[in-house]
């Protein structure tokens, strides 16, 4: 048995030699090439199936002519072979053969990164990398979206090409701002945060990084399929009449959320046991309250999604009614069942970004958190009421009208707790010692634009002002202001902040402050018109539109041109001074008293030679007389040798005298 | 909502870093100073400059009350607006690095204030409490402010009388039936001035949305369901209608124009459009509150046969099984 006392050597043992080479010829050793040809032959396989199943009955396929078993067998098995083909099912394939599976080695080489790898800052890196990989793809969409809508009644694309541009942009960044944080930054920097050397389940947190690169190769298939013409939210049923696109919508969604459900899970479980001895829930960093309040809304919200998209799966494919109102099924069931997990999912998008502020300003202010447990009840209350105001999408959709008053008043009410965060990023620069770099300004960025965000969407819960703005661009730059204007810039604040840690190398700040200027100003641009041709009657997703507002429609493509320009900057300066130039960065340059910068870095493959013990919280800046954040070298107590990681540890460590 | 913070009053919240010899200034006090001017001018501002001429204007009484809801919002957010920003302005230039004497690392040390907190609690929640009670009251009494209301309203206008008007939505095309002028059916959308008009959107196909734009309504159109928004037209004009639901391939060009006209024009329009399309009518479906699209039997729209051309109130609310 593979144990985890086998997985993960006992305290104090050096870490075994990198591993030798896999035997074999090359293109046996599994990694991306396999895991894609894995893909490939699954899809292939489950297309043929699908046919198999389908031949004599004419009437399954749909309106587009397309067989659509074929297509979700297809893109399921591929998904399956994806995963088969980079080893992510070694581990229980070889235990249903009854065979021991073989220990994984650490590895040095940089194809770890292109290989399944149950090392959390390897999975980390990978899920960084697969967020840009989608943030691409889905702002050059954006780019074409503007382009289009230069013009009133010239077009570039066609209807049709239109709106599966705008379902694929919103689909692909909603996936990809789901894991935004929690993929890179939760995986990488939580262990570290909290002490501890592993995640909870290390395969689950790998597998739930080839579900979520899978996922993206599945919403990818939707355009050679003929895309999706129900934007993101994919409304029965339109939904039922589409083309082979919906159902990459429908897969692709399924299989992202199962990768999120997996993460979530794993990191509560990780946040929850595997907390170093001293690290109290009164001392965790702020950042990791905000990735558990995250990871539980993404384990409860989440299968919802899933099972509606099988429903629609199944309305597809076999025939059934539950979205076909003729049929005795409900348009209003996808309704409930979507925002169920699509109003969870925006606070998914925006919790991590509270937290990463509320992480870095003590930094840059060299000050302690402002009234640090109203932070975390802040986090915890969004989560909470986030269950509870997804009607509000629905104000005019002939929901039952007396539920109107009940979502006005929980929607309004997710205000509050989410102005505790401005209580506690405004107290915290109260009196302070403000540093103005680089990821101070993103930091502060999110805050001037998470403030528009959040003050319009109380608009929006208003019923009667919502019966003006539902549906128009004014929601679009809403939730344009919250989740790019903050999740997104907060994300770059984090990238800046961390990046040392990361990789052991530093951007280029100069570069760093144009970029931040740069996006911070043409974001605004972009996205600020966009309020006014909402409130002057744009519906979203239309691509002719009156030709009173082609000025201000103008003004924000060509700014948006601009903004995606300025992403170009981070990559030149990623790639020049992360990859060709590497500049070695300092071992904590910012002076922050966060347990992860504690450890040496590159990080070493178990984090921690021996699990410290937390004596303090990690915001007593001015305060010369506070213990350090930890104690990185406890001195063993007898028999604490051999214990092995987490919990076990906590009581042979355990600082405080023995209970008499 | 930074006013919560005018309670702390400078130097409780810890010590402060070596001060001048005048001692600390008094931030609040200055922070509060431009925040209340600012915040006066621009809401005054706003409210007497701006605030007439935001959508959807006052062509009916939802879409006044829109505007009129709008702005009482745009007036309460613009203070808190404001005060973020004045406060993040006045501490950003106040506590810079350069700035600030003292210790080389160190800010304040205040972990927390319990009376900015309890402020900032109380008056956040005062304020979300009281967005709640306006917004309530400004659905309720206007019975459903242009907004759909499902196929039971619960809310009703308070007029004698309404005119009923069937919104029918398909893929890409919005027409509609006046049944109480014969059921007659047509893209025209005219409605008379002065009267209390109940929509019933309903769909053929896919989910829809009627948004009427200068009359301030928005419905969804489900299949199979019938959605009614009210409102009371108050000015004669011409109005956009736009679907605002994802429908599909022209989701884009669904839309229309419509006509509010004095009540005499739409008397002897929808007669005579009732006589010129009587031949058509007789072949519609009869008329009903929804269709089902497969259904395909003719047999003309005279429903009911003989109420007046503009219904009974009686007729929504709790009396609505009756019809």
């Amino acid at each position: 048995m593979a144990t985890d006392s086998e997985l993960i050597p006992p305290i104090g043992a050096t870490p075994p030699p990198p591993g030798p080479p896999p035997r074999g010829p090359a293109w046996l050793h599994q990694n991306i090439f396999t895991a894609a040809i894995g893909a490939v032959a699954g899809y292939a396989f489950g297309h043929w199936v699908g046919n198999m199943i389908a031949s004599g009955y004419p009437n399954i396929n749909g309106a587009s002519g397309q067989n659509d078993i074929a297509i979700c067998l297809g893109l399921g098995i591929g998904v399956f072979g994806w995963l088969l083909g980079a080893g992510a099912l070694n581990y229980p394939l070889a235990k249903i053969v009854g065979r021991e599976p073989a220990p994984e080695a650490p590895e040095s080489n940089w194809t770890r990164y292109l290989r399944f790898s149950t090392d959390h800052k390897v999975v980390g890196i990978q899920y960084f990398f697969a967020v840009f990989v989608f943030l691409f793809t889905a702002g050059l969409l954006a780019m074409a979206i503007r382009t289009e809508l230069l013009s009133p009644t010239t077009h570039i694309f066609g209807p049709g090409t239109y709106i599966e541009i705008v379902g694929e942009h919103g689909t692909m960044m909603m996936m990809m701002a789901s894991s935004l944080v929690v993929g890179p930054l939760g995986n990488f920097l939580v262990p570290l945060m909290i002490g501890s050397r592993r995640t909870a389940f290390p395969r689950i947190e790998a597998s739930s990084f080839w579900l979520f690169s899978g996922g993206y190769l599945v919403i990818v298939t939707a355009l050679p399929l003929g895309g999706f013409p129900t934007g993101w939210t994919g409304y029965a049923p339109l939904q039922t009449q589409a083309a082979g696109g919906m159902d990459s919508y429908l897969v692709g969604f399924a299989v992202i959320g199962t990768g999120m459900v997996l993460a979530g899970f794993n990191l509560i479980a990780t946040i929850i046991h595997y907390r170093a001895p001293g690290l109290s829930w009164s001392r965790l960093p702020v950042f990791v309250w905000s990735i558990l309040a995250t990871s539980a809304l993404l384990t409860l919200a989440t299968p919802t999604l899933i099972c509606a998209g099988l429903f629609g799966i199944l309305d597809r494919t076999a025939q059934t009614a539950f979205y076909v109102t003729e049929r005795g099924g409900s348009s209003f069931l996808w309704e409930n069942l979507f925002w169920f997990f699509g109003h969870p999912e925006v606070y998914i998008m925006a919790l991590p970004g509270f937290g990463i502020v509320s992480e870095i300003l003590p930094v840059f202010t060299r000050r302690p958190l402002f009234a640090y447990r109203v932070a975390a009840a802040g986090m915890f209350g969004v989560a909470l009421l986030s269950f509870f105001v997804w009607q509000h999408h629905l104000f005019q959709s002939g929901i039952n009208p007396d539920m109107r008053p009940l979502f006005m008043l929980t929607t309004e009410l997710i205000s509050i707790p989410t102005g505790f965060i401005y209580l506690v990023t405004l107290g915290t620069l109260y009196k302070a010692k403000i540093h103005f770099d680089v990821p101070m300004l993103f930091a502060l960025g999110m805050l001037f634009n998470f403030l528009i965000g959040g003050v319009t969407g109380v608009f929006l819960s208003d019923v009667p002002v919502d019966v003006t703005v539902h549906g128009s661009f004014f929601v679009m730059a809403h939730f344009h202001y919250t989740i790019m204007g903050g999740l997104v810039f907060a994300f770059f604040a984090a990238i800046y902040y961390w990046m040392p840690k990361l990789t052991g190398r530093t951007l280029d700040m100069r570069l760093g402050r144009i970029h931040f200027w740069c996006m911070f100003v043409f974001f605004n641009m972009t996205f600020f018109p966009l309020f006014i041709v909402g409130i002057l009657g744009m519906p979203r997703r239309v691509f002719e539109y009156a030709h009173n507002l082609q000025g201000l429609n103008d003004f924000s493509s060509i700014s948006a041109y601009l903004l995606g320009a300025s992403f170009l900057i981070f990559v030149a300066n990623f790639i020049w001074t992360i990859i060709i130039e590497p500049r070695r960065a300092a071992a904590n340059p910012w002076n922050s008293l966060g347990l992860e910068w504690q450890t040496p870095t590159p990080v070493p493959y178990y984090n921690f030679e021996r699990i410290p013990v937390i004596l303090s919280d990690p915001y007593h800046y001015s305060e010369p007389e506070a213990l350090p954040v930890a104690d990185l070298a406890p001195r063993p107590s007898a028999g604490a040798a051999t214990v092995g990681v987490g919990r076990g540890s906590a009581d042979e460590t355990d600082p405080r005298p023995p209970m008499a | 909502m930074s006013d919560g913070a005018t309670t702390h009053q400078a130097g409780s919240g810890g010590t402060p870093p070596a001060g001048g010899p005048g001692g600390e200034p008094r931030h609040f006090r200055r922070i509060f100073t431009v925040w209340i001017s600012i915040s006066v001018v621009a809401d005054l501002l706003f409210w007497f400059l701006v605030g007439p001429h935001i959508p959807p204007g006052r062509m009916t009484s939802a879409a006044g009350g829109a505007q009129f809801d709008f702005n009482v919002l745009f007036v309460i957010a613009l203070p808190v607006i404001i005060g973020v920003w004045t406060y993040m302005a006045y501490a950003l230039s106040t506590w810079r690095k350069s700035r600030v004497p003292g210790l080389p690392l160190s800010g304040d040390r205040a972990r927390g204030h319990f009376g900015v907190q309890t402020a900032w609690m109380a008056i956040t929640s005062t304020v979300v409490i009281g967005l709640f009670v306006f917004g309530t009251v400004e659905l309720i009494v206007p019975a459903g402010a242009g907004g759909g209301e499902g196929p039971n309203p619960i809310w009703t206008p308070t007029s004698k009388t309404i005119l009923p008007i069937q919104v029918i939505a398909q893929q890409w095309k919005f027409t509609y039936r006046y049944p109480t002028f014969g059921g007659f059916e047509t893209s025209q959308l005219i409605l008379p001035d002065n009267t209390t008009i109940a929509f019933h959107v309903t769909s053929l196909d896919v989910i829809h949305d009627f948004w009427a734009y200068q009359l301030g309504i928005k419905a969804d159109a489900n299949p199979q369901q019938d959605n009614v928004a009210f409102t009371t037209t108050d000015q004669v004009g011409s109005f956009t209608v736009r679907c605002d639901e994802l429908c599909g391939l022209w989701h884009g060009a669904m839309y229309n124009y419509g006509k509010v006209v004095t009540k005499s024009a739409f008397e002897s329009w929808a007669t005579r459009t009732r006589a010129q399309l009587a031949a058509n009518t007789k072949n519609l479906p009869p008329f009903a509150w929804t269709y089902d699209p497969s259904a395909n039997g003719a047999g003309g729209g005279y429903y009911p046969s003989n109420v007046d051309h503009f219904s009974k109130v009686e007729t929504y609310g709790a009396q609505r099984a009756k019809v």
